[in-house]
């Protein structure tokens, strides 16, 4: 047993199950680095993952899901924006409000399209790149033929130097950490959130993208809490991309080792099994070492 | 000579929902002179700045930087006016670094989007050489005190290569070492030709540094006169529009038992560093005991501890042979212990309540502020009505929301409440800070009043010359010790600040003094 839960199988299994979570952790990243809370995720994730199959579908191009996945995302996420930062509403509130609209929005074309309340037709999925050398190697040839995982990893990479090392993310920053001065010194505060917010939007859309097109089809409420996992593990690598992947990665191990677990037959009544990585969740988010500072004005509307 | 205007407005009015906080003001100011703006709290002056800033959009009148009529719609344009401000309150970003804080809104860069975090640095240094602004470009914020937060500041308006730079009241918690290198700062940059509007409540800052000055009052121009025409009485006059104390009187004090005792306290403060680390005094009734310091050597930890509102690690506090460690804060108010706390923001009111309401914070859950489970109404209004027309809390409308009143009233408010309890100890912490003249003598006054009652008073200030005049007795606080006491009328300004800046030693203290470290104070 202690073979399979150790094997390169449970290495790939955790990559694979974790690219939602690191994408929309980094995409919540972005949103409250510049100062508004983003419960919305999941919806988000929700969204993408349906957009992702339709637009596969219709076309028959899983590319084109891709990109409708992020752009189905953004345009969840500029509802959230407008809502909290032109509006100033309670950001909870309407990440709220943004869960429960992707929840029904979903089923309703659901319906309207594939006549099915539970789950879509199948569509084809992304390509595998097939790469010489590389496909000899395991797990790396995971991530290097599988075009989202490569995509992800150009992600991770490109956040952090996007929000610690360009004055986008030190404008950003300042937006979320204390927007008056930021203001003060002819920052566009509001430009800046709406910027976090949308692109937050598109990393979770993107991060649906994975699940509809992994399993050829979209189920109904198959981001499955995936956001709000997200969330912690934003929480838990404190606002910072790498730190935000390192809590995903932990948080897919402990999925990927319930389902090994499962399937390997251990004798513990599997609901316990199923309990690991939200018990996880709670131990990190509770353990002192994961104690983290969010930016100062997160959550906060700005006004002058 | 003719003499380059850099700055004039005409005729500029704001209007906020309740007030006209500028009412038709004109100010001018040449170029080369550094030009004081004064006023009592809510007399308009940092709105007028912010206007001048593009923080505020004005509802009529002109502006006109050197000369050329200017629409200044955001803080961007003035800043490409070479218009640069330093705010009352700081805008400071605590998490960046010091470099960060300078170029955000003009970083270098490399390429088209990448930070030059090198160039950044080498800016900084050559500024602060420059003008002798010495602070660490790669610190981050929240670990400098207030005085190098003020350096930052100024950087970061020269960075952005302002002629014209208005600070507004950045006196206001620095040490008179800070106060005299700022002035020596703010002399070498008018030698070099820029001009600096400075917003102060200290008249003595204004004599000093000021070429002219601006007195505004009710949100209209006081006066203008040239600063080596005038006389400190005869600014306050102005400003007040009566004649003012400016020193206060007090009988000699009636001491009594000890009231408060406190041993060898330890404390940490948010960052789970260690704040105080052994403190022991003793506080008696009729007293005030004035503690010195330079803001973060431990007195916010302090006072957070004595009222419930931190927990001791280690120590003993009791209240008349009575302990009180770590009691709640609950607890501690029913002894009768009231509190003035340093930042009236984050714990002396609730902003969006009314005046009505704040008053009776700390009361409202028992009579007679109650009546059964409910809230007696009426007395809540008399109990406002009385103390609004006691401490003259201006303007007089007990319905007002607490935050738009200007800072002296919203104080004014605290000190009405906290004195409402009749207590046996008052802990007042920076019970003037940003206050106007005016409001300042009024609540000297009602602070000794309280002390010639027979109550402690333990009074935390980083205002000397407040800790100098209103204190019996000294404690100087440096690095979460107690390095000193000493007595006001034997000490001087100038040594007192040199120790709270840990520059002088406490035996060097002790000598002057002539007292013990931790003297026990007899019990009369
Ligand atoms: N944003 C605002 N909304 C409503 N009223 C305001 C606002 N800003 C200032 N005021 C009101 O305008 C008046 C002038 O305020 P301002 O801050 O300019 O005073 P000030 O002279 O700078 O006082 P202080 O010495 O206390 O800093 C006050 O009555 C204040 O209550
Ligand atoms: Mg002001």
């Amino acid at each position: 047993m202690w073979q399979s839960v150790f094997s390169l199988v449970m290495v790939t299994l955790t990559i694979k199950i974790s690219i939602p979570y690191i994408l929309a952790a980094i995409g919540g990243t972005f949103s409250e680095r510049g100062g508004v809370i983003n419960i919305g995720l999941e919806g988000m994730i929700l969204n993408g993952a349906f957009c992702a199959v339709l637009a596969t579908w219709y076309t028959g191009n899983a590319w084109a899901g891709v990109v409708a996945a992020v752009i189905g995302g953004v345009l969840t996420a500029l509802i959230h924006a407008v809502v909290s930062i032109r509006y100033k509403a309670d950001q909870i509130i309407s990440g709220v409000a943004i869960n429960l609209f992707a929840i029904g929005i979903t089923k309703f074309i659901l319906k309207m399209v594939f006549h099915s309340s539970s789950n879509s037709e199948r569509v084809v999925g992304l390509p595998f790149w097939k790469i010489p050398v590389i496909n000899k190697v395991p797990v790396i040839d995971t991530i290097f033929s599988t075009p989202l995982i490569l995509l992800t990893l150009i992600i991770i990479v490109a956040s952090h130097i996007i929000i610690f090392k360009t004055s986008f993310g030190l404008r950003l920053r300042s937006c979320g950490e204390h927007p008056q001065a930021a203001d003060t010194l002819g920052v566009k505060v509001n430009l800046m959130r709406y910027a976090g917010v949308l692109i937050s939007g598109g990393l979770a859309g993107l991060g649906g993208a994975w699940l509809s097109l992994d399993q050829h089809q979209f189920t109904d409420g198959m981001s499955g809490g995936r956001g709000f996992i997200a969330l912690a593990a934003m929480i838990f690598g404190k606002w910072t991309p790498l730190g935000a992947t390192g809590a995903a990665l932990l948080f897919g191990f402990a999925e990927a080792l319930q389902i090994q677990l499962q399937s390997a037959g251990v004798k513990i009544p599997t609901q316990f099994i199923q309990m690991i990585p939200y018990l996880l969740t709670i131990i990190v988010l509770t353990s002192a070492i994961g104690r983290a500072v969010p930016p100062a004005a997160d959550g906060k509307p700005y006004e002058k | 000579m003719v003499r380059e205007i850099a700055i004039e407005m005409r005729g500029i009015t704001k209007r906020f929902p309740r007030v006209v906080a500028n009412d038709n003001v004109d100010f001018g100011v040449y170029k080369g002179e550094i030009h004081a703006l004064v006023g009592e709290n809510g007399a308009g002056k940092s709105t007028l700045m912010k206007i001048l800033y593009g923080l505020y959009q004005k509802d009529s009148g002109q502006i006109f930087i050197r000369g050329r009529e200017m629409d200044i719609s955001s803080p961007s344009v003035a800043i490409s006016q070479g218009i640069g401000m330093v705010h009352q309150h700081f805008m400071l970003i605590p998490p960046l670094t010091v470099a960060e804080n300078v170029v955000l809104g003009q970083e270098p860069r490399k390429g088209k989007i990448f930070n030059d975090t090198k160039k950044a640095i080498q800016d900084v240094e050559r500024l602060s050489k420059k003008y002798g602004l010495k602070v660490d470009a790669q610190a981050k914020v929240q670990d400098l005190s207030v005085g190098l937060e003020q350096r930052v500041e100024i950087i970061k308006v020269l960075y952005r290569g302002a002629e014209i730079l208005i600070l507004d009241e950045p006196t206001a918690v620095l040490t008179p070492q800070e106060v005299e290198e700022l002035f020596n700062i703010m002399r070498s940059l008018k030698e070099e030709g820029k001009t600096i509007i400075f917003i102060t409540h200290k008249l003595k800052e204004v004599m000093e540094i000021s070429d002219w000055v601006t007195v505004m009052r009710d949100g209209k121009v006081a006066g203008i006169v040239e600063t080596k025409k005038t006389t400190k009485e005869e600014l306050a006059k102005m400003m007040v529009g009566r004649e003012v104390l400016l020193r206060v009187e007090k009988n000699p004090p009636q001491i009594r038992g000890v009231v408060l005792e406190v041993k060898d306290l330890e404390a940490v403060n948010d960052r789970g560093l260690s704040a105080l680390r052994g403190v022991s005094f003793k506080i008696r009734a009729g007293e005030i005991l004035g503690i010195a310091g330079v803001e973060g050597n431990g007195q916010t930890e302090l006072i957070e501890a004595l009222t419930g509102l931190r927990r001791l690690i280690r120590g003993k506090v009791t209240l008349w042979g009575k302990d009180i460690t770590n009691a709640s804060a609950r607890k501690i108010l029913e002894s009768r212990i009231a509190h003035i706390p340093e930042d009236r923001h984050k714990r002396g009111l609730i902003l969006d309540y009314s005046v009505e309401n704040n008053l009776i914070l700390g009361s409202h859950y028992r009579p007679p502020m109650t009546k059964g489970p409910r809230l007696n109404f009426k007395k809540i209004s008399e109990n406002a009505l009385e103390l609004i027309k006691r401490f003259d809390i201006r303007p007089a409308d007990k319905e007002i929301q607490v935050n738009s009143l200007s800072g002296g009233n919203q104080q004014k408010t605290i000190v009405a409440r906290e004195l409402s309890r009749h207590p046996q100890l008052l802990i007042a912490s920076q019970p003037t800070r940003g206050v106007d003249i005016g409001a300042i003598e009024f609540i000297h006054r009602k602070i000794l009043e309280e002390r010639d009652k027979g109550e402690a008073v333990l009074l935390v200030s980083a205002e000397l010359s407040e800790v100098m005049s209103l204190s019996d007795r000294i404690l100087v606080m440096y690095e979460g010790k107690i390095v000193g006491e000493v007595e006001p009328k034997k000490t001087s300004e100038s040594d007192l600040g040199l120790m709270m800046a840990g520059a002088k030693s406490s035996d060097q203290v002790i000598r002057q003094s002539g007292d013990r470290e931790f003297p026990d104070t007899p019990i009369s």
